[in-house]
């Protein structure tokens, strides 16, 4: 409900700042195009500065001028594989090796520096993109952790947690007691808990992470639906899999059922096996995203005000930071309660999966 | 554009996610899960097992305790026993013993009896043995003097009696 208003704020004020470039556009309608350009050039686009830090990037983007280059790696099935430096194509003004950016996308290039749509179809985009080096961060973050936290399990057997152990042993624990023993059972939850434990801790990381408002942070990993994307279908294939007798005889014939009902109900339970894990998808991803554009819009204010009169600017600057402060810590809050929330869904999913037939009656009724 | 780039996955991401997701699912099951999951659930029976031997400990004293007591009671109830049966016994020797005296006593009484009897019976006899001899003496005496002198008569048999008395004692 909250976060549905602010999505909403953030729309009125981007296109806010659409209106305003118009109004811009309009007064200097006289002036020539090369005019208009330059205006546009320093006119602040809140969406467009926020869409820039939502959506992923080939270079990694510091501050000011200062971009980290990051390396392309495409391959074309017809020309093989090309690694480059995201620096050759200089923020998408130049085209390098027939490649070039376009909307953030690598496109395919003739020699006249037109798009080839053909060509363009032939390329698979494997580049190291921002948020796959945060990925990476994350991933090798996580690894550093928990090896030392085994570690310490292993020198320190038997005896009470200690510091960094400490702090990973109550979410350990949570992860098992209360997500995979609660929604899968105790006799099965065993062979899911690396499953669990790397689905919470990966996204729990990957979200801490985007919450690092600089350099090595504020990568918006959880917030691209490719990634939840990736994690929904890793998700889909163990529910698949591990899929018992009764799980598809509940989704092919559900037992106890007319048969001319069953043509409307088979269907939509194969909708449903499929839907489960698009909503895994889609709810992280969304969270994630509008708690970035949230954080981001307040941030934008300033500047928004700022150009229609410093002083603006400067008052509403307060106003900005401290809900700015307050919605960090909100997604502080958002960033466990998502790794959870998911955690505990691909558990519920896995439970459905692999449960014995008790709950027949139930499920009938 | 930027919209519609939000909310199309990209291939490479898919790609690399996936890839990371798994190495990291990999190396963490092996090296990270297990022996922590393992060692958590070491020490959780660890822990209970703890939990169970101190309260099998705390149950066996108190079993220990209620022994002792019922051992207390019983040698205390026994020495009861002991110490009844001992003044019973007592009692009953003395009893005897009271029994055995009077008894002895009562025999040597009667005893005695029989004797002073028997000693008086034969005193009699003899009495009345030395009274017949003494009245035949006497008479022969007076039957004797009767042809003296009266008086001298008299004196003698006042003599004669005089010495029956020395024999009777």
């Amino acid at each position: 409900m909250l976060r549905a208003v602010f999505l909403s704020f953030t729309l009125l004020l981007a296109g806010w700042s659409v209106a305003q470039h118009e109004l811009h556009a309009d007064t200097l309608s006289t002036a020539n195009d090369a005019e208009v350009s330059t205006v546009e050039a320093i006119e602040f686009n809140a969406g467009q500065l926020i869409m820039g830090h939502i959506v992923d990037e080939h270079g990694w983007h510091i501050a000011g001028d200062l971009t980290l280059p990051l390396p392309i790696i495409l391959y074309d099935t017809e020309r093989g594989f090309s690694v480059f430096s995201s620096a050759r194509f200089e923020h998408g003004h130049a085209a390098y090796d027939g490649y070039m950016l376009h909307d953030g996308k690598i496109v395919a290039v003739d020699a006249s520096g037109s798009i080839d749509e053909a060509a363009s179809a032939n390329i698979w985009d494997i580049s190291l993109t921002k948020n796959v080096v945060s990925l990476f961060l994350a991933v090798t973050l996580m690894l550093i952790v928990f090896f030392s936290v085994a570690k310490s399990y292993k020198q320190r057997a038997g005896k009470a947690p200690k510091g960094l152990q400490s702090l990973m042993e109550p979410i350990i624990l949570f992860v098992r007691d209360d997500v995979a023993k609660g929604a899968i059972g105790e006799k099965k939850y065993a062979r899911f808990m690396p499953y669990l434990l790397t689905t919470f801790f990966v996204i729990l990381f990957a979200n801490l992470l985007g919450l690092i408002p600089f350099f090595p942070g504020g990568a918006n990993i959880t917030g691209n639906i490719a990634v939840t994307f990736a994690l929904a279908l890793i998700t889909f294939v163990i529910v698949t899999v591990n899929g018992n007798r009764h799980y598809w005889r509940h989704i092919l014939a559900m037992p106890g059922v007319p048969a001319w009902v069953l043509i409307i109900l088979t269907p939509v339970e194969i909708m449903g096996m499929f839907l489960k894990p698009f909503v895994l998808m889609i709810r992280l991803f969304a969270n994630i995203t509008a708690g970035h554009i949230i954080v981001m819009s307040f941030f934008s204010l300033i500047f928004v005000f700022g150009a229609t009169s410093p002083v603006a600017g400067y008052g509403v600057s307060v106003v900005s930071l401290l809900f700015t402060i307050f919605m960090f810590f909100l997604e502080l809050l958002v960033a466990f309660i998502q790794a959870y929330v998911f955690t505990f869904l691909a558990a519920l999913y896995i439970g459905g999966a692999v449960e014995e037939s008790h709950e027949h009656k139930e499920s009938i009724v | 554009m930027f919209l519609v780039s939000l909310v199309e996955p990209s291939f490479g991401l898919i790609f690399w996610m996936t890839l990371s997701f798994g190495i990291a699912f990999f190396l963490l099951a092996k090296y990270a899960w297990k022996p922590i999951l393992s060692a958590l659930h070491e020490r959780e029976q660890s822990i209970e097992d703890a939990i169970g031997e101190a309260r099998k400990a705390r149950e066996e004293v108190a079993a220990m305790k209620a022994g002792n007591e019922d051992l207390l009671r019983e040698a205390r109830a026994e020495r009861e026993m002991m110490l009844k049966e001992a003044r019973d016994i007592r009692d009953k020797e003395i009893a005897d013993a009271k029994g055995r005296a009077k008894s002895e006593a009562d025999a040597m009484l009667a005893r005695a009896r029989e004797e002073i009897r028997n000693e008086k019976n034969a005193a009699i006899t003899e009495m009345k043995n030395q009274v017949g001899e003494l009245s035949i003496e006497v008479a022969e005496r007076i039957l004797r003097e009767k042809l003296g002198d009266k008086a001298a008569q008299q004196a003698l048999l006042d003599k004669v009696m005089k010495e029956s008395d020395l024999h009777l004692s």
